[in-house]
């Protein structure tokens, strides 16, 4: 019954915006909708005012990192209807290039949003007013969350007695940073045998 | 006579500064007294939180909530253990749900008491967190007896909770509820009516529905503005719907009505405490579907399987379903949320935290311009900003 209320709702704006959006799925009853990136503006607009959807809050944007597609990142918008009880995700992908338009002119809660997201993923919104960065400290280089990004990072930085100030350095570990794969051996990694190619021919063949 | 240059005046509040509730900078931009333009530089917390998540398996991640908003740590595991749940089609016993809605009441009374004493106290008045702190204290000793912590309880499982509560707690908890309200009525008396407090707090900071759906408010700071949405409510989870609640909401959304608002909501998380007390069944605390959940430390002492699925567990831990999700709880401060995306591995492959603070501190700049100095640390006050959740 609830996913009869989420069809309809996805039709419906598949059917207003044929040419903004690409596609809805319905999943663990949640409705996601696909939209072209540099129409982003505009269905965000027709959600926000038409009357059906009625999504009058921007809950939440976000980016995701997918480094092996060519248009690495996803940009998850989440909204959210008081009046009809109901939420959509929106979701475009874009590349480290191409600029995503900002949506602060239709929802004033994405400006710290985006710029979140520019930290994090180095994703580009353009016509942001103020597109600087915002969790990490002054004048970091690179974007923590992609997926390329070392869990350690590339500086550590601690209080020196003689300069009398923090002082930014190379991180340098004392042990490696170990990640354990604890996948079981028959469908976890694929361990290399050396010496063992032929096995691994014949593997491929069966 | 020439006129005199005036030039305004930049001030850097914070980051340490008693009222900017923790590690909060901001550059304002005054006119004399009068705010021109904030700008709030958040990120001093800063941990990576969603980084070091996509780097362990989802039992380990758990502890990472209660570092967020460190005021009411479970809440914010339940948002994550809603988020694993949905992936992965798993049922929480009747009993294990009364538990997590009883903790997460317990923990919107810390959070409340923690804000509405210090909001007292950015305005001039010492005594009520000292009050307020002693409650904190005994709800804090719940914590500990349940899970065994005061703070980072880890106690919210994928599939329940971690243990039953000890014999005697619920006694306790209840033996709480019939005394704190007067204990309240006594921080009330301080505060509700007090000149200062009004002359401080009335008309400050001052948001229209309408604005509080476009800066993207949830929780208090809509329903200060005379909004009843809760989601607790709205979509209910866990066993909110058998619950008995009022939806207390505000008038004029300045910083005194989110004041009242917050202490009606205490007294009515008193009433569903009283109410899980009184309904709790018997029964497992928690799925035992093995798969996901651990076994008891009894059986894995006769039973094979069982301490097969122990190690199993603690070392690869379980694989969760490919899927995104998003679940959110009504935290204290707002909505929290949780997009969760699966790559079928037993590591999130994304994990977003959506924290309730983040939009409100962004409104910053909107409500405390044309303000007064002063009224700056009344509206972060009344905003209830916890820097671990905003910074993350």
């Amino acid at each position: 019954m609830e996913n009869e209320a989420l069809i309809e709702l996805g039709e419906h704006i598949v059917s207003s915006l044929e040419q903004e959006v690409s596609g809805f799925h319905i999943s663990y009853g949640e409705l996601t909708v696909e939209a072209r990136a540099d129409q982003i503006v505009s269905v965000l607009n027709f959600m926000k005012r038409d009357a059906t959807c009625n999504f009058s809050t921007l809950i939440d944007l976000c980016g995701v990192d997918y480094p092996a597609r060519s248009q690495r990142f996803d940009v998850v918008y989440h909204l959210l209807s008081l009046h009809q009880n109901q939420r959509v995700r929106v979701k475009v992908s874009t590349d480290e290039e191409t600029q995503v338009p900002s949506v602060v002119e239709v929802y004033a809660a994405a400006n710290w949003y985006e710029r979140e997201a520019f930290d994090l993923y180095g994703i580009l919104f353009s016509d942001h007013p103020d597109l600087r960065r915002l969790l990490t400290d002054y004048g970091f280089d690179g974007h923590p969350l992609r997926k390329d990004f070392p869990l350690t990072g590339h500086v550590e930085l601690r209080y020196d007695d003689e300069l009398k100030r923090v002082v930014y350095e190379p991180v340098s570990l004392t042990q490696e940073f170990r990640t354990f794969d604890f996948m079981s051996p028959w469908e976890g990694a694929d361990y290399i045998l050396q010496g063992d190619e032929k096995a691994d021919d014949t593997g491929k063949e069966s | 006579m020439e006129m005199s240059q005036t030039r305004n005046l930049t001030l850097n509040f914070g980051p340490q500064h008693p009222a900017a509730h923790g590690v909060l900078r901001m550059v304002l931009e005054l006119d004399g007294e009068v705010v021109e333009r904030v700008d709030s530089h958040v990120g001093l917390l800063h941990r990576g939180t969603e980084k070091l998540i996509e780097h362990k398996t989802y039992l380990q991640a758990i502890p990472y909530f209660d570092r967020l908003d460190y005021v009411a740590p479970m809440n914010q595991e339940h948002a994550f253990t809603l988020a694993i749940e949905k992936l992965l089609g798993l049922e929480v016993p009747p009993r294990g749900q009364y538990i997590r809605v009883l903790f997460c009441e317990i923990g919107r009374l810390l959070s409340h008491l923690l804000n509405v004493t210090t909001q007292a106290m950015d305005v001039g008045a010492l005594t009520p967190p000292l009050w307020g702190f002693e409650e904190r204290e005994k709800l804090m000793v719940f914590y500990e007896r349940a899970s065994g912590s005061r703070m980072h309880a880890a106690y919210f499982r994928p599939g329940g909770v971690h243990q039953d509560l000890p014999a005697g707690l619920a006694e306790d908890i209840y033996q709480f509820c019939e005394t704190f309200p007067s204990v309240l009525a006594d921080i009330e008396q301080l505060i509700t009516d007090n000149r200062i407090f009004k002359q401080r707090n009335v008309d400050i900071g001052v948001v229209s529905a309408q604005e509080a759906f476009e800066l993207g408010f949830t929780g208090v700071m809509v329903r200060g503005s005379g909004v009843a949405w809760d989601l607790r409510r709205a979509q209910p989870y866990e066993v909110y719907s058998d619950l008995e609640f009022d939806i207390p909401i505000g008038k004029h959304g300045d910083c005194y009505d989110r004041y009242l608002v917050r202490i009606e909501e205490m007294l009515q998380s008193v009433s569903i405490i009283k109410q899980c007390l009184d309904k709790m069944p018997g029964g497992p605390v928690v799925s035992t579907d093995h798969k996901i959940t651990p076994p008891r430390r009894g059986e894995m002492k006769t039973s094979m399987e069982a301490l097969i699925h122990h190690f199993k567990l603690y070392t690869e831990g379980f694989h969760v379903p490919e899927g995104e999700v998003y679940a959110a709880v009504e935290a204290p401060k707002g909505e929290f949320g949780v997009y969760l995306v699966s790559d079928g591995s037993n590591k999130p492959y994304r994990c977003k935290i959506r924290a309730p603070g983040f939009p409100h501190l962004a409104a910053m700049e909107f409500m405390a311009k044309g303000h007064m100095l002063a009224d700056v640390a009344a509206i972060i006050g009344s905003l209830d900003v916890v820097f671990g959740e905003i910074d993350r």
